[in-house]
């Protein structure tokens, strides 16, 4: 099962390597990893996918509260939350299936962020199973190459 | 705070911190990177400084120190070489939770990342073995770091920090000598609040037809002994500890059932087996002792612990409780009930009977053994000891009882060989009043022998013990059982004479090879408070029993007396 960890943190040099260095050396596996700034910008916020079971996640949340850096860790997966990943893709085109090509990001709300005689460059954001949709869909039209920033997350507000 | 505005160095400021903190005492090795550092140790009047051979032996010693006190171990090492020759240490300090501060001196600031002469990445390196590091980029931010580095090494689950010192932040002047807001959090070095239910975590125990108490090396660091025997006493429970938490119980209670694990007694191994609740305080389910899902499969599991990242990290347990061990405990025991249980303590007194510690005692050669009984009796279990790794460290742990916690110091979570010698100088200089014995083999003794040159400059009365059996003990004893005697690189056919050895530092040494020589020899050895070395020649077919082979569980153990049945000694 997937887990998405918000991990805040201090936020100065040597923190990003602590933190994946404790994954790398308990061979506990990272989907994607993506960090930023807070409004304090003192403090970082990481969001880290992980695949396991909960007591493995258990063990992973007790280790990172051991890091002294580590401010506090949260499992959002087990909120509502509203979780996003920006990606890049470049299809390759042709005169005949451009006009498709265009009419699927409309479907998609995708930008348009580069267009050549024989390439697009598409920018789309969304959540993890609407960009491995989006990405099936650009398939079969050559996938040239791919950027992806990994998923940010929060949780939903109540009011 | 100070009022005054005067700058002083950073080297400086390092040195006025330390002596502020309490600590009088060092273990380092100069070199270019750490110079002013070392300049400003010259001047100091409160910090002695000992000079060792090679900078692993500064931080065994350190850690000697730490465990044999109780109080912040620090070495020194200069930048490159030097800090790295403290990476082993550092890894024993973390998995044996002991609290050490290492300060590294570091290239200049703006040669950092040029491959400089001397130059390591000491920060990138240390990250997974340390509680805590930092490179200290600038001479305001040392009062910070420091104050965290420490705390944090001391604070709940003990452990190592690093501070990598370049060398121009040594001379640059600041005045910034305390710093009241840490970015750590206070959890790191606060003691916790219990957590989880008393009331639920006692009842469980108090259900308990055949408990058993199984105390780690946690035990020593949260200093609950008192503790752990009231609640032994009070319920009538036994009590196994790990190879780390030996000395946290008596060893010649009635209640002690010695240590259990891979090579612990059988009656404590077979307590496992037999127990209907087992309640682990401060140890961690380690793989010498637990199997999971087979470590006392029948019992109801319960552990205390002080770092939450234990509890269902190797084996699942149905009771758990958070907090300082010896906190814990007091409130813990006024819950408990009071109950005899003659059944379950006689079922293992006799136990202790059929199934006691034995060895092959008709020959003239020495048993290591029947050795250590003695050594035991002569220094009447009063000794610190600190061991190597390997055959001679597990007897010792079988052998030697203790009476009292931070007697013995050993390598149990790295299995560091040639941590022995280092060490016991290190538990030497903080307890000169002491007798220190060093038990090593001739494999380990050989990691850090250098350190002889530490014990003849400051003249101090450490023991060597070397058994000697011109092998790789541990290593000879698996290749024979279970790889067909094909002893791979594991005899030694060049090792020194190691009387003489000793002699070249002025050491006096001796060596036996006959059971009728021990009772003078060990009187030699024990007769002043001067360095000696003992060289014991012992069978290299000698093994340590009872011992369960690795991975299996308490219900494979074999025992002595299996081998004479299979017709092998």
């Amino acid at each position: 099962m997937k887990h998405i960890l918000k991990i805040l943190v201090n936020n100065h040099p040597g923190v990003m390597s602590h933190v994946s260095g404790l994954f790398t050396r308990r061979s506990y596996n990272i989907d994607s990893i993506a960090v930023g700034m807070t409004q304090d910008p003192e403090i970082s916020n990481m969001v880290i996918v992980v695949k396991g079971d909960d007591s493995v996640v258990e063990q992973v949340k007790r280790q990172l509260l051991k890091l002294p850096d580590v401010i506090e860790v949260e499992d959002l997966a087990y909120h509502d939350c509203i979780s996003r990943e920006l990606v890049l893709v470049v299809v390759k085109v042709e005169d005949s299936n451009r006009t498709e090509i265009i009419s699927i990001c409309e479907v998609f709300q995708a930008k348009i962020a580069d267009l050549t005689k024989t390439t697009m460059t598409i920018e789309f954001s969304g959540n993890t199973r609407q960009v491995e949709h989006f990405m099936e869909m650009m398939q079969k039209y050559g996938i040239q190459e791919i950027a992806r920033t990994g998923q940010i997350a929060l949780k939903y507000r109540s009011t | 705070m100070p009022k005054t505005e005067a700058k002083i160095s950073g080297a400086r400021l390092m040195v006025e911190l330390l002596e502020e903190y309490g600590v009088d005492i060092v273990f380092g090795y100069p070199g270019g990177a750490i110079l002013p550092f070392y300049d400003e140790l010259y001047k100091s009047t409160k910090i002695k400084h000992i000079l060792v051979r090679h900078e692993q032996g500064a931080i065994h010693m350190a850690e000697g120190y730490a465990r044999s006190t109780g109080k912040l171990g620090v070495c020194i090492a200069t930048s490159g070489p030097g800090a790295t020759n403290l990476v082993t240490g550092l890894t024993d300090a973390k998995l044996d939770s002991v609290p050490i501060l290492a300060i590294t001196g570091q290239v200049a600031t703006n040669a950092i990342g040029t491959d400089a002469f001397q130059e390591a990445d000491i920060y990138g390196i240390t990250i997974p073995i340390t509680k805590y590091n930092a490179l200290i980029k600038s001479a305001d931010d040392i009062a910070r770091h420091f104050q965290e580095a420490t705390l944090v090494a001391l604070g709940g689950r003990p452990g190592p920090v690093l501070l990598d010192f370049p060398k121009d932040v040594q001379t640059e002047l600041t005045s910034v000598r305390k710093v009241d807001k840490l970015k750590i959090d206070s959890r790191h070095y606060q003691k916790p609040p219990i957590g989880g239910d008393l009331d639920s975590f006692a009842a469980a125990l108090n259900k308990a037809k055949r408990p058993l108490l199984y105390v780690g090396g946690g035990a020593i660091n949260a200093n609950a002994s008192k503790e752990i025997r009231e609640m032994a006493e009070k319920g009538n429970i036994p009590v196994t500890t790990t190879l780390m938490g030996i000395g946290a119980f008596p060893g010649t209670h009635q209640l002690s059932v010695g240590m259990l694990g891979m090579h612990g007694t059988a009656y404590a191994n077979k307590a496992v087996l037999e127990c209907d609740y087992i309640l682990n305080l401060g140890a961690r389910f380690d793989d010498r002792v637990a199997k999971p899902g087979e470590f006392a499969e029948n019992a109801v599991r319960a552990h205390i612990d002080i770092d939450t990242a234990e509890f269902n990290k190797r084996v699942s347990v149905d009771y758990l409780l958070h907090g300082d061990l010896k906190e814990v405990l007091k409130a813990l025991i006024p819950k408990v009930n009071k109950v005899d249980r003659p059944e379950w303590v006689g079922f293992l007194d006799t136990l202790k009977k059929n199934h006691p510690l034995e060895f092959d005692d008709t020959t003239d050669t020495i048993k290591p053994q029947g050795f250590l009984q003695k050594l035991y009796e002569k220094s009447k279990g009063k000794a610190i000891v600190s061991t190597d790794v390997g055959q001679h460290q597990m007897w010792a742990a079988q052998y030697y009882l203790f009476e009292e916690a931070n007697r013995w110091l050993t390598s149990g979570g790295l299995g560091t060989m040639g941590y022995g010698l280092p060490a016991a100088i290190g538990a030497k200089f903080g307890n000169p009043n002491k007798t220190v014995i060093c038990v090593s083999g001739d494999g380990s003794i050989q990691m850090n022998i250098q350190e002889l040159a530490t014990i003849a400059m400051y003249k101090k009365g450490v023991k060597i013990l070397i058994f000697n059996n011109n092998f790789l003990g541990m290593v000879r004893q698996w290749q024979e059982l279970f790889y067909e005697e094909r002893f791979s690189e594991s005899e030694w056919n060049y090792n020194p004479d190691f009387v003489k050895l000793g002699e070249a530092y002025s050491i006096k040494g001796l060596r036996i090879s006959n059971k009728s020589e021990i009772d003078k020899a060990l009187e030699f050895f024990l007769e002043d408070d001067d360095a000696r070395i003992l060289e014991v020649m012992i069978p290299a077919e000698e093994k340590v029993f009872p011992m369960i082979p690795a991975g299996k569980s308490q219900k494979d153990m074999i025992e002595f007396s299996d081998t004479v049945r299979a017709g092998k000694k």
